[in-house]
């Protein structure tokens, strides 16, 4: 245990997921020893987020306005709707480059094991948006792990009914992997999704 | 870590309960392990598209597996998975089926609680356990009736199995026409505490066969019977948990495939 300010630091960043209490001290000394210029910059950027950063009132991506960014971009159809767990998956998808469609963002994926039922999610919403009749095709492009999954599940069980097109990830075999070694469910999910060649 | 301690290595057959993520691409499991009960375990790694473990500690699978720490719990409290393999991954066959996968959240959720205490070996409910996912795979029985047998088996084990066949109070045998969470399950007329319920002789009828087993009463029940024994049923296990099971409220008793 050390004494007043660095003790706080330390237990404050020791909250933060997962950072564990040797690392939190290292973060603690690190800013202890760091240039005073460094450090305001950390600060600032950790109460700008705070202040300004918020979720965007159509797909509860972050935005800094009321909208998001792929909310607000006019050259983007709205068609096409993915739905993904969180914004991390936003970013990861708009690095690819391969989507021209909106987003709409649960804020994580159906867990009954932890309490999280569909009722907790950004269900009705994406309900909302999709009985306005403008989108054609849904991607459920959830975790895939099996939380993610029947997220999914459930998800085409409430919504193809209303007529549109469900579509799900393909979730092949890792690229650079050897074919012996993928494991049960990631093969057999390859197996399905073969396409002609 | 005490002085002269080491790491062995140890193997077992267990059922992946829960799966949390824990730092970067690492995941804590709780499994229910056939000799050496409930444990939690760290797997290193798994959370990288190349790694091959990932897939075989997803919740619902029954693995085989080799654990590095020391069984008796000596030295830090978290094992490590070195290294595992499939014998049957149950949670496959929920990913199509969204109100097997709540049944089979609770039937985990409920393991876990039933095993307070870490590394006791806890085999009947292993193996319970590991019949009730089976038997939700195999998709012969509703999963709301799977879900209910093995609530109430499991909480037999637990030795607090409500009463059916006899007075929860007194003893006295046979069928009686209420039934009382709070005094055990069903009460002669004697016994009865006011704010009993009064269920259907059919509820009481199917509580028992799936007691017992006997599938063939189970899975000819009607909808109205089933509904008034989950309901029963889940009020039962509630009391007696200290703290409510989070997953039992969100369970889908739709079916799907019958
Ligand atoms: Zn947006
Ligand atoms: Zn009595």
């Amino acid at each position: 245990m050390y004494e007043g300010a660095i003790q706080d630091l330390i237990d404050e960043l020791g909250r933060l997921p997962g950072v564990g209490p040797k690392s939190a001290q290292r973060i603690a000394f690190h800013v202890l020893s760091a240039d005073p210029a460094d450090v305001n910059r950390l600060a600032t950027a950790l109460r700008k987020v705070k202040d300004l950063v918020r979720f965007c009132t159509t797909c509860f991506n972050v935005a800094e306005s009321e909208q998001c960014r792929v909310c607000r971009d006019p050259r983007r159809t709205n068609e096409v709707l993915c739905v993904v767990e969180e914004p991390k998956d936003v970013v990861a998808i708009e690095r690819t480059g391969e989507f021209r469609g909106r987003y709409h963002v649960l804020g994580g994926a159906i867990n009954p094991l932890e309490g999280i039922g569909p009722d907790n999610l950004k269900i009705r919403e994406l309900l909302f948006r999709v009985g306005t009749g403008e989108v054609k095709e849904l991607i459920l492009a959830t975790d895939p792990n099996t939380e993610g999954e029947a997220t999914a599940t459930y998800l085409a069980l409430l919504i193809k009914p209303m007529g549109l097109t469900v579509t799900r990830l393909a979730s092949g075999l890792p690229v650079g992997g050897d074919l012996e070694y993928a494991d049960e469910i990631t093969l057999g999910r390859a197996f399905e999704g073969r396409r002609a060649v | 870590m005490p002085a002269g301690y080491r790491r062995q290595l140890y193997r077992d057959d267990a059922v992946v309960l829960r799966v949390q993520k824990l730092g970067e691409s690492d995941r804590i499991v709780t499994l229910l392990t056939r000799r050496h009960g409930r444990l939690r375990a760290v797997a290193r790694g798994v959370r990288r598209t190349s790694s091959r473990f990932g897939a075989r500690l997803e919740p619902f699978g029954h693995i085989d597996l080799q654990l590095a720490g020391s069984p008796e719990g000596l030295g830090s409290s978290l094992h490590s998975v070195s290294q595992v393999e499939a014998v049957t991954l149950y949670g496959k066959s929920f990913l199509t089926d969204y109100p097997r996968y709540t049944a089979a959240s609770a039937i985990c959720e409920t393991a876990e609680r039933l095993t307070p205490v870490e590394r006791e070996p806890a085999l009947r409910l292993f193996q319970l356990t590991l019949g009730a996912l089976k038997a939700l795979s195999a998709g012969e029985h509703a999963g709301s009736l799977v879900l209910d047998a093995y609530l109430l088996r499991a909480m037999a084990f637990a030795g607090w199995a409500p009463a059916i066949t006899e007075c929860a109070v007194c003893g006295t045998a046979g069928q009686h026409a209420a039934f009382s969470v709070p005094a055990g399950g069903s009460v002669c007329p004697d016994c009865r505490p006011p704010g009993s319920a009064h269920p259907s002789p059919d509820t009481l009828g199917l509580m028992s066969a799936l007691t017992s087993g006997d599938w063939a009463v189970a899975d000819a029940s009607a909808p109205s019977v089933r509904r008034e024994c989950s309901g029963l049923v889940a009020a039962h296990l509630q009391w007696h948990m200290e703290r409510a099971l989070r997953s039992l409220p969100l369970v889908d008793r739709r079916e799907l495939n019958l």
